[in-house]
């Protein structure tokens, strides 16, 4: 072997001693290469562990630890007060209100969207010219800045001198209240999420049905079947993996919505009655706007809560339709 | 890197400056309008104000002054705004401007962490502000955080077209002399116009009513050692009752939240014909109104004169150019420059030397049918009476109340009373 013979080299007539830590060198270098075999996948993979430690793990601890405590943004600590910060909160109309909004702008924004995203990336998976043109299109929308797409929406919300109300009373219809009526809000910020996200999973759905073979659409068209029929019975199916995953991943953003709806309006606190304050906005104007940093760390840890709950709701029901999937 | 060498250089030459305010630097000569010797070394000025400071053009003097002075102006839409990013800033420590303004309604909150900004306290500056500008702003411990900008006395401002279009008198006197009195005689007059109007209503939003009402408040919702008070203050309650029956059952507002979208459009569309306006709003009116002719303003204020707003600027503590940024500061609230901001947005000022100027008097706002701004605004700074005491809650508590009024006279999802109850919620759960 290459290094024990390096190793006796320079000691030549030394006997018994150089051989015995020959061997000593080998067991260690074996060792190394079993710890080699053994931990590298592990430290391959310790990166993207090390960094969730720092920035998920450590920072959900902390918003544990916080939300025991009196906890002013700028006065920091205080005494610590055991779950008084969580009883508060959950005694909040405020808390619930934001709740219920959250879920509502989440359906109306996340079931649209899954629907027409697949019908876009139906149209877009036809022969079309310039295909790369209208798959980068749909794409620019999600380049827009939350906050810029909020400006204009806003402008188009207004309730007295917004355009869609100036349509809708252009064709007779009443205006609508956008700030004022709590579902109506929800439906325009369900429409500037809509129009950010939609063109995003489009893609995901296009590249999806791309890879669906294409005898199975050969051999359905033998057997009689039509466009729209090949689409529900062989396209759909063939995306249910792929429409798990875009509707796991809205429901996490669903649940966090921001941006959207804090530019809603100038003071961005959801509206005089918190028609449209979602519970990360809650967060916000309880740790930002009454800077008790207590109470938000505790609805925060609900939020986490709520969105735990969901996403094993969410696992135990994709993992029954993929059997059910794998049955047929 | 150059960053960082920058920022040495410039320490280095702070340094310099402090130890030996006449040895180093050579900018004397070239810069006669600052006194005292400026750094040589380049830096540059973040300065963060909301609404209308009207210091555009003194930016682009003081940078003429001080060649080594790059200025970066961060400009919030709304003081709400400015707030929000001055807490999360401060909570981050990092990231505020080198200057940031601050309102008086939310200056008793920064003063429980007289940390965060630098003492700006200097014998040059003693007695330059009204005694009370700079009461507001001075710790327990005699510590001056901020460096007075503007004051806010109230008069009216209004449309002079469409009074005359539905028969009032529309004479700055005659106006003066028809809104004197109580807030009743206000809500009458609008009652009397409205009437006549075609749909235009007598004020803009219930909020911004209140907002002048209240001002008038000695303790409106904290007593003077900070005990919340507001929700059983019979006054408060009072004011409000008052004016959500102006607003909504004599339907006396054209039913606006202050600062949205629909209230900037208000302006375009002849929306309402009155406006309470302290001297920050004439800069407001101005840029939403643009192209509207008829605004004017009458030396008047219903239920005695009033004070609404004025602000500060400060240098908080994590800035690396403090000494730099004070100077700036310094210079930017001097009598001289604030009656520059008086006359480019009508910010007024809250310097005495100011006050009794002749320019300040002298001064008259083309888009106000050439009224005699200065004049009015002092006469206006005169009557006010009542210094309100505001307490570390105030702002919350005051936010809380626009919401109340905004559900009844904006959103209409309440009435008077169950919107009362939510805000008795909301001012228990601070």
């Amino acid at each position: 072997m290459a290094v024990t013979d390096r190793v006796q080299s320079p000691h030549p007539t030394d006997g018994q001693a150089p051989r015995e830590k020959s061997v000593k060198r080998l067991a260690f270098s074996q060792k190394v290469s079993k710890w080699d075999v053994r931990l590298s996948p592990y430290l391959y993979i310790s990166p993207f562990f090390l960094l969730f430690a720092v920035t998920g793990l450590f920072p959900l601890l902390y918003t544990a630890w916080v939300s025991l405590h009196d906890w002013n943004l700028i006065g920091g600590q205080g005494a610590f007060t055991g779950l008084e910060n969580f009883q508060f909160v959950l005694a909040q109309p405020f808390f619930w209100n934001a709740v219920g909004n959250t879920f509502s702008i989440f359906l109306l924004s996340s079931v649209p969207q899954v629907v027409i995203a697949i019908a876009i990336a139906a149209v877009l998976d036809a022969n079309l010219r310039a295909r790369t043109f209208w798959r980068m299109g749909v794409l620019v929308p999600f380049v827009v800045a939350p906050v810029a797409v909020g400006l204009i929406f806003n402008n188009l919300f207004a309730d007295q001198a917004g355009l869609v109300n100036e349509l809708l009373t252009g064709i007779g219809l009443d205006p609508v209240r956008w700030h004022s009526d709590s579902l109506a809000s929800h439906a325009a910020i369900a429409t500037m999420v809509n129009f950010r996200w939609t063109g995003y999973n489009a893609l995901i759905f296009l590249a999806a049905m791309q890879a669906v073979p294409r005898d199975v659409y050969e051999a359905a068209t033998i057997d009689g079947a039509g466009r729209l029929r090949q689409f529900f019975s062989v396209t759909v199916p063939m995306l249910r993996p792929t429409i798990i995953f875009v509707v796991i991943t809205a429901t996490i953003g669903g649940l966090q919505i921001f941006d959207e709806a804090r530019v809603f309006d100038q003071a961005g606190l959801g509206g005089a009655d918190r028609q449209w304050q979602t519970l990360t906005m809650y967060i916000w104007e309880l740790g930002w706007g009454q800077r008790n940093f207590g109470r938000a760390s505790a609805v925060a840890w609900l939020l986490f809560l709520i969105i735990v709950v969901i996403a094993l709701a969410n696992f135990l029901i994709t993992r029954r339709i993929a059997s059910q999937g794998g049955r047929r | 890197m150059r960053n960082r060498v920058r920022i040495t250089a410039l320490s280095a030459a702070a340094t310099c400056l402090a130890l030996t305010l006449t040895a180093c630097g050579s900018g004397g000569e070239e810069n006669p309008g600052v006194e005292g010797e400026t750094g040589t070394e380049d830096v540059t000025l973040s300065v963060g104000t909301f609404n209308e400071f009207g210091y555009e053009e003194l930016f682009t003097e003081y940078e003429e002054l001080n060649p080594n002075v790059t200025i970066e102006h961060k400009k919030a839409a709304t003081s709400n705004e400015a707030r929000d990013n001055l807490t999360t800033r401060l909570a981050a420590g990092s990231g505020l401007s080198d200057i940031e303004g601050i309102e008086v309604d939310w200056l008793p909150e920064l003063l429980e962490y007289p940390d965060q900004f630098a003492d700006l306290s200097d014998p040059a500056v003693e007695g330059r502000w009204l005694d009370w500008k700079t009461a507001a702003a001075t710790t327990k411990d005699g510590a001056l955080i901020g460096y007075g900008t503007d004051a806010g006395p109230q008069g009216v401002c209004y449309r002079a077209d469409l009074f005359e279009k539905a028969g009032l008198p529309s004479d700055r006197e005659s106006v003066a002399e028809m809104l004197d009195g109580s807030w009743q005689d206000y809500f009458d007059a609008g009652k009397k116009f409205v009437a006549a109007s075609d749909g235009v209503a007598w004020f803009d939003s219930a909020g911004a009513t209140y907002q002048g009402m209240i001002n008038q408040v000695q303790n409106a919702y904290e007593d003077n050692d900070g005990t919340v008070m507001a929700t059983e203050n019979a006054e408060v309650k009072d004011i409000y009752e008052q004016v959500l029956q102006a607003s909504v059952d004599d339907d006396l507002s054209a039913h606006l939240t202050q600062w949205e979208d629909d209230w900037v459009a208000g302006f375009q569309s002849d929306a309402f014909a009155t406006k309470l306006c302290p001297g920050w709003m004439l800069g407001v009116i101005e840029g939403n109104a643009e192209g509207i002719e008829g605004w004017d303003i009458a030396d008047v204020f219903p239920g005695g004169g009033g004070n609404w707003g004025g602000s500060y600027l400060t240098v908080p503590t994590q800035g690396d150019n403090q000494a730099e940024a004070k100077k700036l500061a310094d210079w930017l609230t001097a009598p001289e420059q604030q009656i520059k901001a008086f006359e480019s947005k009508g910010t007024f000022p809250s310097q005495v030397d100011a006050l009794e100027s002749d320019t300040l008097q002298g001064q008259t706002n083309a888009f106000f049918n050439d009224a005699p701004t200065g004049e009015i605004l002092a006469s206006r700074a005169a009557a006010v009476d009542v210094t309100p005491f505001k307490g570390p809650k105030y702002f919350a508590i005051n936010d809380a109340m626009q919401q109340a009024l905004t559900r009844v006279d904006v959103d209409k999802t309440d009435d008077a009373a169950s919107s009362w109850d939510k805000f008795v919620t909301a001012v228990g759960a601070l």
